[in-house]
């Protein structure tokens, strides 16, 4: 049993009490709500009669089922107008703090609350949504969940929760120039598999860690659902400390020292046990692509698709399922593949440094002429940073639409679909049959660096270079 | 026509009825219930379109359409069945197309959570024996009696050794798996953790 890290930490400081059968009462120190998985966990409260307890503990965006290209309301959607009026109406009654389109704060949640300084190391925090993981990244005890313990959260900002047991996932050296964590993260998953995060909790650390940005980090947290691992975190620095200071809800004068003194006291100490460790060597992580339908099949963009002997018996039937999804065979290159949409966005890779990144790529340069490429800022703030940068004029000029905030063609809840069996290249992070809108529609997850080399090309290609000209 | 739906209450220590097979591993909450049917604001009609774009393409031959399992209320999956998204949805589809307990090699942790928490248990089993249970030629009417007591399932000519998580099981034999209740009876407890967690004291509010 893991002892004396980050993760058993937090989960003492926030255990209410044991439960009869094993499980802990634990409290949620921040809950985030969206328009999706919220609205039943609201009708169940009124049907048992009960109030929220803790409102000023919830805090509320809209992000899932937005209009990206025109967000005048009455929606054009009227499933998608009654889900954001339903979520104000609940707000209101309850009193809890929603940030609406055009509060210059709305966006996909899990961007929102960590620019908001909402997300702060320590914290437990909870969401009606599996990319919850996201927040680990300053060192909260972050993870996803159904809407009945939405409704939990909200009626006594507690859920029962069996305790996690606790990964070490330690990556040495650095990441290579034109990687990034999107490639490690993926390479991780791929290396794990995507159910081995199965009732743990991954501590990310190690070099190449340390060397993150905040941004990257959380691109690293946020996939530890794809792993399997229900929250994934990262002990905080300095890096943590700088980023959230002056943020809006981020403690200020003379209790911004107490702040930090105490985030240094939760972080895993020197000699913590864990319940498993795996090393790896960053340095050997290539740009990286799925090819499959689950993020655990991907390879290096040099890499062949593998054959079926290459796999482990457990791997072979979801491979076939890919081979015939995907239309690919067993041994074929994944570079040079065609496709047909370039989307760069999500709460993984729709951050200012995913799109600055996205944007060197593309200056002076056209997007292929048979691709439709668009991206979408992950908030109201990071579209409002890329147009003072002259972000959004780069994407323009190459070709690119430029959209409105919201989580769009990750899930295509809103009118951003694939059609058919169009392929995308996506910075993304899902490539679940059917996922991005179309029953048949395929995805290749990459870093927003190789989304964008891919609709200047018009197929898979190594972003590596144009790095070189 | 499936029969008025009635969500489970209270104690459940026996779940009898007929199987039905889904084989594949790693089938995730989008498959269970695609994002355009989230589009709503309560879960009444998600039963009609659960694996709505797996039964498209297969044109009447996915399991949930062959008329022989019209009945069945026992969901035998491979491994880590329920994997991606948190959407609750997901369950609530499979409970309100007829589903009142899945037997598998392994689940995700969200959808785990979220089966317990809206009354459908979900017991492992080696991968060996759901195959046995997956291959049996008569696995249409393969009807097994539940015991949650014992963790205990039995056909005609079957006896399986189910597993549980035992804080699981409890709750399904007490009748505390709807947890809100359970925790509001600590509600003295939850008021002194707010008051001595040491962020809320130095962050600034929400404005
Ligand atoms: S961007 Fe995608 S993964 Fe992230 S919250 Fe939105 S739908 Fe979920």
């Amino acid at each position: 049993m893991s002892q004396n890290t980050l993760f058993d930490k937090v989960w003492d400081l926030h255990k209410v009490s044991s439960l009869p059968g094993g499980s802990d009462q634990i409290f949620i120190g921040l809950h985030l709500i969206h328009e999706v998985t919220s609205p039943q966990a609201f009708g169940a409260l009124k049907d048992k009669n009960l109030k929220v307890k803790f409102p000023e503990r919830t805090v509320a965006t809209v992000d899932h089922i937005v209009p990206t290209d025109n967000q005048s309301r009455p929606f054009k959607d009227n499933l998608a107008e009654q889900m954001i009026e339903t979520l104000e109406k609940n707000c209101l009654e309850h009193k809890i703090r929603f940030f609406n389109i055009g509060s210059g704060n709305q966006g996909i949640v899990h961007v929102v609350a960590p620019e908001l300084g909402l997300t702060q190391p320590g914290m437990t925090i909870a969401c009606g949504d599996s990319h919850t993981s996201t927040h680990g990244a300053f060192g909260s005890i972050a993870f996803g969940i159904g809407t009945s313990q939405v409704r939990d959260v909200l009626a006594t900002q507690t859920i029962a929760m069996n305790k996690l047991k606790v990964r070490q996932i330690w990556c040495d050296n650095k990441l290579s120039k034109g990687v990034y964590a999107k490639d490690l993260v993926l390479h991780i998953i791929n290396k794990l598999g995507v159910k081995a995060g199965a009732g743990f909790a991954y501590e990310f650390a190690g070099p190449a860690i340390d060397e993150l940005s905040m941004e990257e980090r959380m691109t690293i947290c946020n996939m530890s659902i794809e792993g399997g691992a229900r929250c994934g975190y990262i002990n905080p620095d300095e890096k943590t400390f700088s980023y959230i200071k002056n943020k809006l809800c981020a403690p200020k004068n003379k209790y911004w020292d107490k702040a930090i003194t105490w985030w240094d006291s939760i972080k895993s100490d020197e000699n913590s046990i864990y319940d498993d460790v795996i090393k790896l060597d960053a340095s050997k992580v290539e740009p990286t692509v799925t090819w499959g339908i689950t993020p655990g099949q991907s390879i290096g963009i040099n890499q062949k698709i593998p054959l079926l002997d290459d796999l482990s018996p457990n791997d072979q039937f979801i491979a076939e399922e890919a081979f015939e999804y995907m239309g690919f065979n067993p041994g074929q290159s994944i570079k040079d593949t065609p496709v047909d949409v370039c989307f760069i966005g999500s709460c993984t890779n729709g951050r200012i440094s995913d799109l600055r990144v996205a944007a060197e790529v593309l200056k002076d340069k056209k997007v292929y002429k048979e691709v439709k490429a668009f991206v979408v800022p992950g908030s109201e703030k990071v579209a409002i940073q890329a147009k003072q940068e002259g972000l959004d004029m780069i994407f323009k000029d190459s070709g690119f639409q430029w959209r409105e905030p919201g989580c769009s063609m990750c899930l295509a809840m809103n009118s951003d679909k694939l059609i058919g069996n169009e392929i995308s290249a996506s910075s993304s992070n899902r490539n679940f049959k059917g996922r991005q809108g179309s029953p048949n529609g395929r995805t290749l997850l990459m870093s927003p660096a190789m989304v964008a080399a891919a609709a200047i090309n018009g197929k898979v290609s190594d972003v590596r270079e144009f790095m070189k000209k | 026509m499936k029969s008025k739906f009635t969500p489970p209450i209270g104690k459940i220590t026996q779940i009898n009825g007929q199987c039905i097979s889904l084989i594949g591993n790693d089938i995730d909450t989008d498959r269970i219930i695609p994002a355009r049917f989230l589009k709503c604001v309560n879960f009444d009609l998600l039963g009609e379109s659960v694996f709505e774009d797996d039964r498209e393409t297969l044109k009447g031959s996915h399991p949930f359409d062959l008329e022989e399992n019209k009945n069945a209320t026992i969901l035998i999956v491979n491994s880590n069945f329920g994997c991606g998204s948190s959407r609750e949805h997901a369950p609530q589809a499979l409970m309100r197309w007829g589903i009142k307990a899945i037997i598998g090699e392994s689940f995700a942790d969200i959808f785990y959570s979220n089966c317990i928490a809206i009354g459908i248990p979900c017991f492992t089993l080696s991968k060996k024996s759901i195959q046995e249970v997956q291959n049996n030629k008569d696995n249409k009417f393969l009807f097994l009696e539940i015991d949650l007591k014992n963790s205990l399932a039995k056909s005609k000519d079957l006896t399986l050794n189910l597993e549980i998580k035992e804080s699981s099981r409890k709750m399904f034999l007490s009748g505390e798996w709807d947890a809100t209740s359970t925790l509001l009876e600590n509600e003295d407890f939850i008021e002194n953790k707010l008051n001595c967690l040491p962020y809320l004291e130095f962050n600034s509010p929400i404005t």
